[in-house]
């Protein structure tokens, strides 16, 4: 097949490019989820992003915090951002910082004002900003505008059979058009860890790659109780007849195809080394792991599943394949890609990575995932240790 | 082309992977080895449903399995070539 050269997104005012045109309405903190719901309900066309955290927290824990918040507003897929806070020099913070984009930006604070006034003077900034936003139009965007994301969740032997390589072999086709790309869950790579060090492609990469997971390693040896096993593989995975982390590991690896990873990027960290492959220091959690690669500023995600996982994202579009021909039957609704005839040798890899690059650019054109459609929007923190 | 029963990642792998709904004891199964293009046949001596794994040949309490051409686990009680490998019979090296 030959791949497309371009795709419509929504190009951006720092150069970037978007799939999506969302204007979000970004909590700093817990306490000030329900103002930013309050107002994502009274203005169309603006979605809130609700979560748990924003509060206490310190140090390195903090900075991530930040990181996410600022990450996800900067994403390209964001027109425009609203921040609304408890307090005034955090919700600042994250303003200043988004700004830099170019983007439309407005920061408010509850305290000494309350919820009411404050959804109020939201809300107008809020309709400026959605009605601005609607006015975008898609254009031609080069396909190195494209920076996908991949993690694969409720992973089953099938995953490692298929959908993986099938990812993988999306990244082989699309690396050398100038495409970013980034995989993560540094836990699920335990088994394969000395196998993926080796993919680095230098010894800077590789040589950060070894202590973030030797890191992680020294952290799950002090905190966890006995081992990963109650946890690693899941009970999904052993029902999906996945017997070891190593198994899983190896699987998971498919992923990344032939292609060797130029950084190591912390949770959220945005890539500056050019396009390629970077490896994130994530969870294996699905929703965490996605978050952190979407504040990262990857503007589409490749999902492969095993026994089902349903995840999506507030603004990154989340595309499931799966080669379980029983889960493809009886989740089709959570599925964009099937790609089960590989199994039974009726398709082979290429054509697969073929079909997926295909269902890519039609999400990136605009056409709605199953998780979108099915209003699946996780936007989860990924925590470091408790707040103080 | 026979159908599929179980796909095989390397050559040098001890295990297969069941990619019908199920194979029954004592069935006659092809296995495709995806490396190489090869196809071997295997008979089963369990019930073992899609996407768990026969083993290939004899195996010994402390073999290694090996999948992907790579280690994932050791044998933990023997295991007879054709019976279901799974949790009952492998474990990481990990922990």
């Amino acid at each position: 097949m030959e791949i497309p050269k371009s795709f419509l997104g929504y190009k951006r005012e720092n150069g970037r490019a978007g799939t999506r045109n969302h204007v979000i309405i970004l909590p700093v903190d817990d306490i000030s989820n329900a103002c930013a719901e309050a107002v994502a309900n009274n203005i169309k066309g603006t979605i809130a992003l609700p979560h748990s955290y924003g509060r206490l927290q310190f140090g390195a824990d903090l900075e991530l915090h930040f990181r996410t918040m600022i990450g996800t507003g900067k994403n390209p897929n964001v027109a425009a951002v609203i921040v609304v806070g408890i307090e005034p020099k955090w919700t600042k913070r994250i303003v200043d910082a988004i700004t830099t984009t170019g983007k439309p930006v407005e920061g408010f604070s509850i305290e000494g004002v309350g919820d009411i006034d404050t959804i109020a003077k939201v809300s107008k900034k809020a309709q400026e900003f959605s009605m601005w936003a609607s006015e975008k139009q898609r254009e031609d965007c080069p396909m190195s505008d494209l920076w996908i994301s991949v993690k694969c969740g409720e992973s089953d032997t099938t995953s490692g059979l298929a959908s993986n390589p099938t990812v993988g072999n999306l990244m082989d086709k699309l690396e050398p058009l100038g495409v970013h790309l980034c995989f993560g869950e540094t836990s699920e790579l335990t088994g394969a860890e000395t196998v993926c060090e080796k993919r680095g492609k230098t010894p800077e990469a590789q040589a950060k790659f070894k202590k973030t997971w030797n890191d992680y390693n020294d952290f799950i040896l002090k905190e966890a109780t006995d081992d990963l096993s109650e946890s690693q593989p899941t009970a999904g995975n052993i029902a999906g007849g996945l017997t070891t982390i190593e198994e899983k590991a190896f699987g998971n690896f498919q992923k990344i195809g032939g292609c060797q990873f130029i950084d190591v990027l912390e949770p959220a960290e945005e890539p500056t080394k050019g396009a390629g492959l970077y490896f994130m220091d994530t969870s294996s959690a699905a929703a965490e792991c996605v978050t952190l690669q979407a504040a990262g500023g990857f503007n589409i995600h490749l999902f492969p599943t095993g026994q089902g996982n349903i995840i999506g994202n507030p603004i990154e579009p989340v595309i499931k394949l799966t080669a379980n021909p029983l889960t493809a039957k009886t989740m089709s609704e959570h599925i964009d890609v099937d790609v089960s005839k590989i199994l039974s040798r009726e398709m082979n890899l290429s054509q697969a990575g073929d079909e997926l690059i295909k269902s890519t650019l039609r999400v990136a054109n605009g056409r709605l995932t199953c998780a979108e459609a099915l209003g699946h929007k996780e936007f989860v923190m990924t925590k470091l240790y408790r707040s103080a | 082309m026979s159908n599929t029963d179980i796909i095989i990642h390397d050559e040098k792998d001890n295990v297969g992977v069941v990619v019908i709904e199920k194979i029954n004891p004592e069935q006659d199964c092809n296995c495709w080895i995806m490396e190489n293009d090869k196809s071997v046949s295997i008979q089963s001596k369990d019930e073992i449903p899609l996407g768990h794994k026969i083993a290939m040949a004899d195996l010994n309490e402390g073999d290694t399995i090996l999948k992907y051409g790579h280690d994932i686990g050791k044998v933990v009680k023997n295991i007879k070539k054709g019976e279901h490998v799974h949790v009952h019979n492998v474990k990481t090296k990990k922990w």
